[in-house]
C-alpha cells in the first residue's frame, strides 16, 4: 500500500518535471530568445557530458567543495569555542554577544572587495569569506545549545563529583551537540552561497562559481547552466548524504535527538 | 555593552597607528569616520543606501508575491504540487548567486537583473514554507469547517490562511534575510547605478579603504535594523499567532 503510494507520487513528480523541461525546450527552440542565451536541453546535456569527461566540471566541483569544507572547519575552530565560552561564562557572553550581533548582519560577501585589497585575489580571500559566513551560525547555535543543556544534568553531575573538565566533556558537550550540529548544517548552507560569490569576485584558480563567471565572457550559457546544476547537485548530495549520516552516527547514537526534539 | 567595541576600536587604532600596514589599506578610525561624515553630508551615502533599500524591497515584494501564491496553491491543489514540487525542491538549494552571470546575459546590467536575482534567490524558501504551512493545517479543522457548511472561499480565508500564517511568516522572514545577504554582492556583479555594494566595489578600484569601511558600517547598521525592527517584529507576531493557535 505504502509502496504503491510512493511510486504514484514519484511518477506524478517525474511527470511534473518532464512537463517543465518540455516547456523550457519549446521556449528554447522557439527562437524568442537566441539559442546562445537559452540553449535547448540537448545541448546543455551534451556540454555537461563533455565537461564531465574532460574533467573540468569534477575538478571545479572538487575545488569548490574543498573551499567550503576548509571554510567550515575554520568556522568550527573559531565558532565552537567562542560559543561554548559564551554559553558557560557570563563574562564571555557579555564580551562576545555585542560583537557577534553587530558582525552577524553584515553579509559576508560585502567584505570581499576589502579582503581583496588586504589579502590579494585568490584562495585566502575566498576562504576567509566562506569562514566568515559560516562562523556566526556556529557561534549562535553553540551558545544556544550550551544554555539549553538541562540544568538538572549539570547539577546531578556536579553532585556526583564531576570536575569542570568531566562536566564539560560528558555533560555539556553531548548535551549541546544537537544544537551545534544544527549550527554546522546551517553554516554549510551559508558557506555554500558565500563560496560561489567569493569565487566570482576573488578569482581563485578554479571552482564552480569561477567557471560560471568565466563562461559569461564567452556567452557559453551551456557551461553556465551545467555548472549551476552541478552546484545544486553537489550541495544537495552533501547535505543529504554526509550530514545525515554524521547525524545518525553521532547525535542519534548518543540518544540526543529525541531529547532535543522534546524540549 | 560598549566595552567590547571600545576594546576592538583601541586594537584597530593601535594596529593602524603602528604602521604595520600601509595607511591607505588600513586607515585609522578618524579617517574612516571623517570619510563617513563627508559621505553623509554630501548625500552620497544616502543615495547608495536608498538604491540598496529600494532594490531590497522590490526584490522581496516580488519574491513574496510569487512565493506565497505559488506555495499556497501547491499546498491546496495536488496537481500544482505535483507539477512544481520537483522543480522547486531542486532549485531550492542552489544559491541564487550562481544565476547572477546568467541573469546579466539575459537581462543586461543594472537594476532589472539585480531585482530579479534577489527575488529569485529569496522566493524558494517562501514557497516551501507556504506550501508546508497549508499542508500542516489540521484535517480536523478542515472537516469541521466543511461539516459546518463553509464555502470554498470561507474555508480558504477563515481556516487555511490563519492556520498557515505562522509558516508563511517564517518563510517571509527567512526570505528577507536571504535577500539581504545576497543583495550586496548582486549589486557588485550587476553594476547598478547606486547601491552600497556597488559603492564598496567601486571604492576598491581607487584603494579607498575608508569608503569601503564606511559602506560596510552602513550595511551592518541596515542589517541590524532589519534584524531588530523587521525580523523580530515578524517573529513576535508569529509567536502571538502561535499563541492564538494553541489557545
Amino acid at each position: 500500500m505504502k509502496a504503491a503510494l510512493l511510486s504514484r507520487s514519484f511518477w506524478r513528480g517525474a511527470a511534473g518535471l518532464l512537463f517543465l523541461l518540455a516547456l523550457w525546450e519549446i521556449f528554447a527552440r522557439s527562437g524568442l530568445f537566441t539559442q546562445a542565451l537559452t540553449p535547448p536541453l540537448t545541448s546543455i546535456a551534451k556540454v555537461a557530458w563533455r565537461i564531465t569527461l574532460d574533467g573540468s566540471l569534477p575538478q571545479n566541483a572538487a575545488y569548490t567543495l574543498a573551499r567550503v569544507l576548509i571554510g567550515l572547519s575554520l568556522a568550527c575552530l573559531v565558532g565552537i569555542p567562542i560559543g561554548m565560552l559564551m554559553g558557560r561564562f557570563r563574562a564571555a557572553e557579555r564580551f562576545f554577544l555585542p560583537l557577534v550581533s553587530v558582525l552577524m548582519p553584515i553579509p559576508s560577501l560585502a567584505w570581499v572587495p576589502l579582503f581583496i585589497l588586504w589579502f590579494g585575489i585568490g584562495d585566502v580571500t575566498t576562504l576567509l569569506v566562506v569562514g566568515y559566513a559560516a562562523t556566526f551560525p556556529v557561534i549562535y547555535n553553540t551558545w544556544t545549545g550550551v544554555r539549553a543543556v538541562n540544568p538538572l544534568w549539570v547539577r546531578s553531575a556536579l553532585s556526583m563529583g564531576a570536575g569542570q573538565r568531566e562536566l564539560f566533556r560528558k555533560v555539556v558537550l553531548p548535551g549541546a551537540s544537537p544544537y551545534v550540529f544544527t549550527g554546522v548544517r546551517l553554516a554549510f548552507g551559508r558557506a555554500w552561497i558565500a563560496v560561489i560569490g567569493g569565487e566570482m569576485l576573488a578569482n581563485p584558480a578554479a571552482g564552480l562559481g569561477r567557471a560560471i563567471f568565466d563562461a559569461r565572457e564567452f556567452l557559453d550559457s551551456e557551461v553556465m547552466l551545467a555548472s549551476i546544476i552541478a552546484i545544486g547537485v553537489v550541495g544537495l548530495a552533501f547535505e543529504r548524504v554526509v550530514f545525515q549520516s554524521i547525524e545518525n552516527r553521532t547525535i542519534a547514537r548518543w540518544g540526543m535527538v529525541s531529547a532535543a526534539g522534546a524540549r | 555593552m560598549g566595552a567590547p567595541f571600545l576594546l576592538l576600536a583601541a586594537a584597530w587604532e593601535a594596529v593602524a597607528l603602528a604602521g604595520i600596514f600601509p595607511a591607505k589599506l588600513f586607515p585609522s578610525l578618524e579617517t574612516v569616520f571623517a570619510t563617513l561624515a563627508d559621505l553623509l553630508l554630501e548625500g552620497i551615502l544616502w543615495a547608495h543606501t536608498e538604491g540598496t533599500l529600494l532594490r531590497l524591497v522590490l526584490g522581496f515584494v516580488l519574491a513574496a508575491g510569487v512565493g506565497v501564491v505559488l506555495g499556497v496553491l501547491m499546498g491546496r491543489f495536488q496537481v500544482i504540487e505535483d507539477l512544481f514540487l520537483p522543480a522547486v525542491s531542486f532549485a531550492y538549494p542552489i544559491p541564487g548567486l550562481a544565476y547572477a552571470p546568467l541573469f546579466v546575459l539575459w537581462f543586461g546590467l543594472g537594476d532589472l537583473p539585480a531585482v530579479l536575482l534577489v527575488g529569485a534567490a529569496s522566493c524558494f524558501v517562501i514557497i516551501i514554507n507556504a506550501w508546508k504551512g497549508v499542508k500542516a493545517v489540521r484535517p480536523l479543522w478542515l472537516r469541521a469547517a466543511e461539516a459546518m457548511g463553509a464555502s470554498e472561499g470561507q474555508m480558504f480565508w477563515k481556516v487555511i490562511m490563519p492556520a498557515a500564517l505562522p509558516y508563511i511568516l517564517t518563510g517571509l522572514r527567512l526570505g528577507l534575510a536571504q535577500a539581504w545577504r545576497i543583495l550586496v554582492v548582486v549589486e557588485m556583479l550587476t553594476a547598478v547605478e547606486h547601491g552600497l555594494g556597488w559603492m564598496i566595489f567601486g571604492a576598491q578600484e581607487f584603494l579607498n579603504t575608508d569608503v569601503m569601511l564606511s559602506g560596510i558600517l552602513v550595511i551592518g547598521l541596515v542589517g541590524l535594523l532589519l534584524e531588530k525592527q523587521v525580523f523580530e517584529r515578524i517573529e513576535r507576531y508569529t509567536v502571538v499567532r502561535w499563541g492564538m493557535l494553541t489557545a
